[in-house]
């Protein structure tokens, strides 16, 4: 009796006073954070969250890197193929020759291995700075003339997020922040 | 290469200057004497002990502190089975989830009940918020606590003389109230400000930049994830758990959650060295622990900076090292921690996926695993490394012809018996199983990679069971009856086995009357006696596991190499 009454206490103070009482305080604190750090556009709708990659199939964006869940942020998630898997082998092969249609005379050796290779969660936001200059002349092209090579290098240096601290984590570029800029370029 | 060597070790260091205090704050919460922690917890605990009906607390013998332990496990599991079970018309259901099929509630159950946290669900389909709040994190609470005041309980029966190692209630009310909450707190308000989500709502939708829909999940994220690490639980919010951007969005909340899973299991050597009064027992066991972690660490570091070796083969570029699976804001140095830590400390939550590790990469969280006790998870890991240091001492007494003593107690059949009732008890639940699933169309059909990789699947999900870890190589489609239930048996088997029995050696050894230390007494607290005891570890666990790793990982090395 004892050990009952006791763990109906704590299920009430660990699974419902304590995520109620983070998620009251969280809210006030925290707003946007707490509510998935939404982005919006000019005309206050929501685009998209900071955190989480988008799909993005238009050859005159930026593209993050694959996901075999195509960005569907409801659910998350890989293939989890093993480092022999042939399928998985025979995808970034494909991958990588597709890229180096634009890229004459380099090889396997020059794609940028993030870019076409399957994130953990098939949500990620990121690819680093080198696969965000790889697709400068693919994104050149498919927008016949109305961003330079110039204007596409300033916008990724603008959005190459360093290490933190100088030391810790990756550099980076947040593939959907950096096509909300390039689609200001393009569609003006 | 530099850069990420420092990373790692900026990790360690801060791990290094928060264990020892952390110990302390340990021993005294749990400590007999009044502190000052009295006044600020006594009162509330007051409350809850009155509501209890607990008038007293009273001194356990280890069978009364072991049923005790059980009764309270079994009602919490009862109790989250009818809100799984009927979820779907409870309150706080705002994506409208369904109720939960029977043998995966049991899966479940056992898995959360364990401290597995092993999950043949997704977080984002198959649970409600209610769920997700009064099942899984009051879960990841209350096992947490189970093997924290277990682990109290098991060093009082080194330290201490009668009968009694303690009171099962108060050691478990105080490691909730003094330890849990306070720290879950801090991590939770520390995650939301780094980004990650605390909200009631399920979802959001947005309209993308290219103008299609994107159906965003989310909910009472950072709860779950602070509790997820500390109790060394591991079970994710979203199906990939902490490789998902809204569980760890960023470095800075990657080193927390590492530290958040890390610093208890790390911490609890040095709550042992005061409990026992002599704190180079205490650092003995972490060097211990420290020393197998390190090189194991850095074999699944430099592993995946190599790259994948198919791909190496084919000409693609490594200077990225294996990046299928993980996620660029971590990169290989953060990634190849985390998973060495998850898989030390038991926890299971996972920042990449370990089904794409390389196949020597995946061999190091198999190995932590099946070792069970460089870390541990939380409480337990420390109650597995002194039983093999018992054995350790144990084998040095054969050697030299005299009766084992440890901490001033003679170990004898009795207690040898039961050591290896638990010793033998891991490995067991962990190739018998695998066998069967390698033997029967049952098991291999759910294998999602042909070949040696898929006897590595299945060796990694009974290991991650048995060891109460919880991650998985997760192409494994596991959630069938069969893997439900033989994994659920196996979890089950995994977490009380070991506890109980340990707690029996507990109250056998804390009866026996001290012997005076001499000049010929056989020193536990000495570089030698770690060195006997790293060789204890690595050798058993290599003779019990290395024929199968053979036949998985390392197979797997040598045909893609």
């Amino acid at each position: 009796m004892k050990a009952f009454r006791m763990s109906l206490i704590m299920i009430v103070l660990c699974g419902l006073a304590f995520p109620l009482l983070m998620t009251g305080i969280a809210q006030i604190l925290f707003p946007k954070q707490a509510n998935g750090s939404i982005l919006y556009n000019e005309k206050k709708q929501a685009i998209g969250s900071e955190l989480i990659g988008q799909s993005f199939k238009n050859p005159k964006y930026f593209q993050g890197r694959v996901s075999s869940i195509e960005y569907d942020a409801n659910g998350s998630g890989s293939k989890n193929y093993a480092p022999s898997n042939e399928e998985m082998i025979k995808r970034t092969q494909k991958d990588a020759e597709k890229w180096l249609k634009d890229h004459p005379g380099k090889t396997l050796k020059d794609v940028p291995l993030d870019l076409i290779t399957n994130s953990g969660s098939g949500l990620d936001p990121h690819i680093t700075p080198a696969a965000a200059r790889f697709q400068i002349p693919k994104i050149i092209k498919a927008n016949q003339g109305k961003v330079t090579e110039q204007q596409l290098e300033k916008l990724i240096q603008k959005h190459i997020e360093d290490r933190n601290i100088g030391v810790l984590g990756q550099p980076r570029v947040n593939v959907l922040l950096l096509n909300m800029d390039l689609q200001k370029v393009i569609q003006r | 290469m530099w850069n990420d060597l420092v990373q790692i070790g900026i990790v360690l260091l801060i791990l290094f200057v928060l264990m020892v205090p952390m110990g302390k704050y340990l021993y005294i919460v749990f400590g007999d004497k009044e502190s000052k922690l009295d006044r600020i917890f006594l009162p509330f605990e007051k409350v809850i002990y009155r509501i209890s009906g607990i008038r007293q607390i009273e001194e356990m013998t280890w069978k009364k502190y072991a049923v005790t332990l059980l009764a309270i496990n079994g009602i919490l599991g009862v109790i989250a089975y009818f809100v799984l079970r009927f979820q779907g018309g409870l309150p706080l259901n705002p994506a409208k989830i369904e109720n939960m099929e029977p043998s995966l509630i049991f899966n479940t159950i056992t898995s959360f009940l364990t401290n597995t946290n092993l999950q043949h669900y997704s977080g984002e389909s198959g649970l409600s918020v209610l769920s997700q709040m009064l099942v899984i994190t009051m879960f990841m609470f209350t096992y947490a606590a189970t093997g924290l005041a277990v682990c109290i309980a098991f060093i009082r029966g080194l330290s201490s003389k009668g009968r009694s190692i303690g009171n099962f209630y108060q050691d478990w009310l105080r490691a909730h109230t003094r330890v849990l909450i306070p720290l879950s707190l801090i991590v939770t308000l520390t995650l939301v400000a780094l980004g990650v989500p605390q909200t009631l709502d399920a979802n959001v939708t947005v309209q993308t930049l290219e103008g299609g829909k994107q159906t965003i999940a989310m909910g009472p994220v950072a709860s779950l994830e602070s509790i997820k690490h500390l109790g060394t639980n591991g079970g994710g919010f979203f199906g990939v758990n902490s490789s998902h951007p809204f569980e760890n969005p960023n470095v800075f909340t990657n080193i927390i959650e590492i530290l958040s899973m890390w610093i208890i299991p790390a911490s609890l050597p040095f709550t042992y060295g005061r409990m026992v009064k002599n704190s180079k027992q205490g650092w003995v066991i972490f060097g211990v622990m420290l020393t197998i972690f390190l090189l194991l660490l850095s074999l699944v570091y430099s592993q995946e900076k190599a790259g994948n070796p198919a791909f190496n083969e084919l000409g693609f570029s490594h200077n990225q090292g294996s990046m299928e699976g993980k996620e660029v804001r971590f990169g290989i140095p953060m990634s190849a921690l985390f998973t060495s830590v998850t898989t030390a400390a038991t926890t299971g939550t996972v920042n990449n996926m370990h089904d794409t590790l390389t196949p020597l990469g995946g061999l190091v969280p198999l190995s932590l695993m099946m070792l069970n006790s460089v870390f541990g998870g939380e409480g337990v890991g420390l109650m597995n490394m002194l039983m093999y240091a018992i054995l350790a001492v144990f084998l040095s007494g054969l050697m030299v012809g005299r009766t084992p003593e440890f901490l001033g107690r003679k170990i004898e059949a009795k207690e040898m018996k039961l050591i290896v009732i638990a010793l033998l008890a891991h490995p067991l639940i962990i190739l018998m199983p695998s066998a069967i699933a390698l033997g029967t169309t049952l098991g291999t059909e759910a294998i999602s990679d042909s070949g040696f990789h898929g006897i590595s699947q299945v060796l990694y999900e009974y290991t991650s069971s048995a060891a109460n870890n919880g991650s998985g190589f997760e192409g494994l489609g596991d959630n069938t009856i069969f893997w439900n239930t033989t994994t659920g048996l196996v979890m089950l088997f995994g977490r009380y086995i070991s506890m109980v029995v340990l707690l029996a050696v507990a109250g056998s050894l804390i009866t026996k009357q001290p012997v005076p230390e001499t000049l010929g007494t056989f020193r536990t607290d000495n570089a030698t006696f770690g060195t006997i005891l790293i060789g204890t570890v690595i050798i058993i666990g290599a003779l019990t596991f290395f024929p199968v790793l053979v036949l998985g990982p390392v197979a797997e090395y040598l045909t893609i190499r």
